[in-house]
């Protein structure tokens, strides 16, 4: 961007610059402390013992046994196996990312290059669709898959399907791609693969996939976090403990400390609260550019 | 044989199948079937929830009285019924953690996109401030609760016991934090997206016109991103009206400190195996909250404004 310098009064208004250079520096920095200070507590805390008086900033040496306190056989009792429940929310969270971003963009690919009658009522429906909070409809959904008999289980509840497949239909995720589709996938490539006689499914999966490879990563990341860190779907449909994703049992040790304060193994909790980040900061980090992209695309398009 | 021009539109229909199948399954017939209970005496009593025409009995018994017109409606609305009370929990809860949220993101995103101030290190700074929003909100909140737990938390003993989570304004604080934390980094970046598709040259002229940073913020910026000043809003309680996570972490199911953090998600939890009817009534409440909600955000991203930063840069002249 160009730069102006000041005509007239110019000390006094480099002064002001710098003061005011300061004061957004000094509320930044503060702000990253803020930002940071929670995860800086989570592992310093997964780090100390069951009984936490005040606030430490250097790591102690009580993490060995909080892993060994965490995997022993009375904490799986309690709270199941933490590998189990890792492996849960990874299968929840990939299943739904892996059929959003596929089945969205199959969506989107069938209204952005197709010419048919129902194409733009289509269209509009999913936008409209895309304000309806999946909230207001969970009483029904709840009703639904308690009363649902599908080969022959009583009902659907503490089952994975009613977290996974409703993925399939991911409206802002299908709004993304459309957009995407309209800026960066010319049909005169879907044209050239009909004239080479490839099929019209296969063109979907060989060669616009490809194309779509950054859209996919952008929504796959904010799918996966989404996933990841959702309580109020599994508490709605998941009861037995084995099956609880990690969020619900964090929710568990809440109940715990609620009911017997002085029971509570905070140096557990802690390093519990760090395996459930993990993952997500993993992600997070390695791509935060196209996050950080992300937000301000998806904010142009809904 | 095949004819010489094909018509490929049948793919189309073909490709839309499994949207509209799971659709229809797992968001449309529940959406209507909450309707539908809304107006049906239906309670699964449990020993202690009566249904509107009938007290409680023992057991899990279902109590289907069949349609009671809009009784549950007005179970929920009238004398602070659940509707009511939470709904009023929930924008306390939004409103505590939205007002510095918005403030602050305003200020950064000017900070940012300013073209004096220069502001280096960028990237880090933007990356940092998202990082909490991406980060488990049960988490976040968990650690909060074992900071402020009556006694025993780390942060109740270093600030000589307030019992934060015991009283109304100060557990309504702590979720107000913990939203606020959240959020404010997303909503920095969408102002400063909105912000940097201004035309740079506006700012330049207001330079040479001897404007200072203040009244460049109020009379170039703020005019030009209201549409997405906003947008933010609107979403922003959209968001808010669904928070969950965090108030049921911090005030556990019955809604901590005299249940000021039930929120309305909340009592869909709550009842969702035992007031059905009653549950639903409040259900299609929020449905209309956010669907007129909704309509405004649609209305706001067809305005002409917020299309600035696709490129196409629509001038105004400074009042």
């Amino acid at each position: 961007m160009p730069r102006i310098e000041g005509v007239a009064g110019q000390t006094d208004d480099r002064t002001k610059l710098l003061i005011r250079r300061i004061i957004a520096y000094t509320v930044l920095i503060i702000l990253v402390f803020i930002s940071l200070l929670p995860f800086y507590l989570l592992i310093i805390n997964a780090t100390r013992g069951k009984v936490q008086t005040g606030l430490r900033f250097f790591p102690e040496s009580y993490l060995d046994d909080n892993i060994k306190t965490l995997t022993s056989d009375s904490v799986k009792v309690q709270y199941g196996s933490v590998v189990r429940a890792f492996l849960n929310s990874a299968f929840v969270s990939v299943s739904v990312t892996i059929l959003s971003v596929y089945f969205s963009a199959l969506t989107a690919y069938a209204i952005h290059v197709y010419d048919f009658k129902l194409k733009k009522a289509a269209h509009t429906f999913i936008l409209i669709v895309m304000m309806v909070p999946t909230q207001s409809a969970a009483i029904g959904f709840y009703r639904m898959m308690k009363n649902m008999t599908v080969f022959g289980s009583n009902g659907l509840l503490d089952s994975y399907i009613p977290l996974i497949v409703p993925a399939v239909a991911a409206p802002s995720v299908y709004f993304f791609m459309i957009q995407y589709m309209s800026s960066s996938l010319p049909l005169e490539i879907v044209e050239a693969a009909r004239i080479d006689g490839c099929g019209e499914f296969r063109t979907f999966n060989s060669i616009v996939l490809p194309i779509l490879k950054p859209a996919f990563a952008v929504q796959g990341i904010f799918c996966f976090v989404g996933a990841w860190n959702n309580l109020f779907m599994p508490q709605l449909i998941i009861n037995s403990l084995d099956k609880k994703t990690i969020p619900m049992i964090l929710q568990v040790m809440r109940s715990n400390i609620q009911g017997n304060p002085m029971a509570a193994d905070a140096g557990l909790m802690n390093l519990y609260m760090v395996i459930a980040i993990v993952p997500v900061i993993v992600v997070y980090l390695a791509l935060s550019k196209y996050i950080i992209r992300g937000i301000a695309l998806g904010a142009v398009k809904g | 044989m095949k004819k010489k021009s094909i018509s490929y539109a049948k793919w189309g229909y073909i490709f839309l199948i499994p949207f509209v199948v799971v659709y229809i399954i797992f968001a449309l017939i529940p959406l209507i079937q909450t309707f539908y209970y809304s107006v049906i005496d239906y309670t699964v009593s449990q020993g202690s929830v009566a249904s509107i025409r009938q007290p409680a009995t023992t057991g899990d018994n279902i109590i289907d009285n069949g349609f009671c017109g809009l009784d549950n409606f007005k179970a929920v609305i009238v004398d602070n019924g659940i509707f009511v009370s939470s709904l009023k929990n929930t924008m306390i809860l939004w409103i505590i953690g939205f007002i510095p949220q918005i403030i602050m993101s305003l200020l950064l995103a000017v900070w940012f996109t300013d073209i004096r101030l220069k502001l280096k290190a960028q990237g880090f700074f933007k990356t940092v401030i998202y990082l909490p929003n991406v980060i488990m909100a049960s988490a976040f909140s968990l650690l909060f609760y074992s900071l402020f737990t009556r006694d025993v938390g780390s942060l109740d003993i270093l600030l000589g016991h307030p019992y934060m989570l015991e009283n109304v304004g100060g557990s309504r604080t702590v979720v107000g934090i913990i939203n606020f934390m959240m959020w404010y980094g997303n909503t920095t970046i969408l102002l400063m997206a909105s912000i940097m598709g201004i035309d740079t040259s506006l700012y330049e002229s207001a330079q040479i016109d001897g404007a200072n940073p203040t009244q460049t913020f109020w009379n170039i910026t703020i005019p030009l991103i209201k549409p997405i000043f906003a947008y933010v809003v609107v979403t922003s309680m959209i968001g808010g009206l669904q928070m969950y996570d965090v108030p049921v972490i911090i005030g556990g199911p019955t809604g901590g400190a005299k249940g000021v953090l039930t929120t309305l998600v909340a009592q869909i939890q709550l009842g969702k195996n035992s007031s059905v009817g009653k549950v639903s009534a409040l259900s299609v409440l929020v449905f209309i909250v956010s669907a007129i909600l909704g309509f405004i955000t649609l209305k706001i991203m067809d305005d002409d404004t917020v299309k600035t930063r696709y490129g196409k840069k629509k001038k105004k002249k400074k009042a």
